[in-house]
């Protein structure tokens, strides 16, 4: 599913981001990416939908060539992939609906599959009561079902989800945590770059450690095992 | 590009120009300018290339002799001039025909200014001579300009010639002015629309992640681009259609009608609507393009 070979990113302004990752993730796995702020955790992240690109070795992500990936195909690679992250990335003028429809829309999907579709997700997210609301009359956990609706929306293979809970208090956490279950449990692919120590330490997954852009572990049904 | 996507681009083409209020109405002005002004000259170029081709076409040459060769000399200088090549024909303007077409000329009032006058000494014979091709009437004056017994020639080339540089020069100038506003329009217009995807950044953000193409992120920006052209062009072109056509049926049935005959509006403006849509929709679209390769990165 994501496969990556010796590979090395240093950023134009001289940092070195990652020095020489080797890692395989299987179809339906569950992955957590842990370490310290400034490891390597983001760009390892950005690497698998292409929003960077390594500077030496091999990516292949869902069978896509990541390194060979011609520009106009990148699109093409990113709608196999939902993307979650910590701010939500809603559209603030757009309704509940209309920012998971959005999604659909701009890769030219038709009308009736869009009709068809958002609802399903937002109720599969428990938002159908919330379709024509806007981000901002929705709590942050709210908020962060609808970017997971749009995120599912069209039926990626993987979802990668940098810090998802990072901008939402325990219990709403576990809510969101427990969405992820159940995508997973679906045959999804999901990747998580997190910090929150108390859903790694419970909910045991493999954890992928990195750090000074080296892995640091791989583990089984792994621990947290930093003090933050 | 899908079809069913062209209605969605041109929503939010329009959307965003309409968002973008004062600048848009800004780049909307700036082409309005520089076609009112690119369309203003076409039109006067256009009427001057018909005024002079209609003018060279009824060019004549006069020759006037010098004032002491007689009407019998006089036509054997016709007969020289006739051999000369490229020339139609030649007419003899004899003493007495002169005096009397000067005498008609003046009118019943003045015509016993003339009188006493000796009919065969006032007026100096004339020959009036047609070319062929109205292009040879400068080689052919040329050549009787240095036969015996010729004192002038005047020819209307060289009329025709100085109204063609006066014309030339009112084209070059027009010309600069177009190029340097159609830049400044450019410039304008490819700033109102690096405001549109600063203001739309989130959603150009968005549609990357899910996979949107490229040219479905760039496509509403060229639309913006093409409709300030399109807007900024329909103000002058109707500007210039109204005053036209004004002008035209003033002056059509009219004296001036007769010697510089314009040219009918529904052709020309025709031309007009095609060149200065086209150009509006290029300034547009270039202006849109420049944009597009600075500030959006896809």
């Amino acid at each position: 599913m994501i496969e990556m070979q010796d590979v090395w990113k240093q950023y134009p302004n001289g940092t070195m981001a990652l020095s020489g990752i080797t890692i395989n993730i299987k179809k339906g796995e569950f992955v957590y990416v842990v370490g310290p702020s400034g490891a390597g955790k983001s760009t390892f992240i950005k690497l698998m939908y292409r929003e960077e690109r390594p500077t030496k070795g091999q990516i292949f992500v869902n069978g896509f060539n990541i390194e060979r990936l011609r520009h106009r195909k990148i699109p093409l690679l990113r709608r196999h992939i939902g993307v979650v992250f910590q701010d939500f990335k809603l559209l603030p003028k757009l309704t509940a609906y209309e920012n998971v429809a959005f999604a659909l829309e701009v890769i030219g999907a038709p009308q009736r599959h869009i009709r068809r579709r958002v609802p399903e997700a937002l109720a599969w997210v428990g938002l159908e009561d919330k379709a024509d609301v806007l981000p901002t009359q929705l709590s942050g956990g709210e908020q962060q079902r609808v970017a997971v609706a749009r995120a599912l929306v069209n039926n990626p293979s993987v979802i990668i989800a940098d810090e998802p809970t990072g901008n939402l208090d325990p219990d709403t956490s576990w809510g969101i945590m427990k969405l992820f279950q159940r995508i997973n449990d679906r045959g999804t692919t999901v990747v998580m770059a997190t910090h929150n120590r108390d859903i790694v330490n419970t909910m045991r997954k493999r954890v992928i450690a990195i750090e000074e852009g080296r892995i640091a572990r791989d583990e089984q049904k792994g621990l947290y095992e930093y003090e933050d | 590009m899908r079809i069913s996507s062209i209605g969605r681009h041109l929503r939010e083409g329009s959307k965003s120009l309409i968002r973008n209020g004062w600048m848009s109405f800004a780049s909307i002005s700036a082409v309005a300018v520089t076609l009112l002004i690119l369309g203003s000259t076409l039109v006067l170029a256009m009427n001057a290339q018909q005024m002079s081709n209609y003018v060279s076409g009824q060019l004549e040459i006069s020759v006037f002799l010098k004032p002491q060769v007689s009407d019998s000399e006089g036509a054997q200088t016709a007969a020289a001039v006739k051999q000369i090549h490229g020339v139609e024909s030649v007419h003899l303007v004899t003493h007495e025909e002169g005096f009397k077409q000067l005498q008609d000329s003046l009118g019943s009032q003045y015509k016993n200014v003339l009188d006493g006058l000796p009919k065969n000494q006032t007026i100096p014979v004339k020959l009036v001579v047609k070319a062929q091709d109205p292009r040879q009437t400068v080689a052919i004056s040329n050549k009787i300009q240095g036969m015996r017994n010729v004192e002038t020639v005047l020819d209307g080339k060289s009329y025709v010639d100085k109204f063609y540089r006066f014309m030339d020069t009112v084209r070059n100038i027009g010309l600069v002015f177009v190029v340097a506003l159609i830049l400044m329009a450019m410039f304008l217009i490819s700033n109102t629309i690096k405001i549109a995807i600063f203001n739309r950044r989130r959603e150009i953000e968005i549609m990357k992640l899910v996979g949107a193409t490229n040219w479905f992120i760039r496509w509403p920006f060229l639309v913006e681009g093409m409709l300030i052209g399109a807007i900024g062009a329909v103000v002058p072109f109707a500007a210039i259609w109204v005053v036209y056509r004004q002008i035209f049926s003033h002056l059509n049935g009219s004296f001036i009608a007769l010697t510089f005959p314009l040219l009918q509006p529904g052709a020309l403006l025709g031309k007009l609507a095609v060149i200065m849509f086209g150009i509006g929709l290029l300034i547009g679209l270039w202006g849109g393009i420049m944009s597009i390769r600075k500030f959006l990165r896809v």
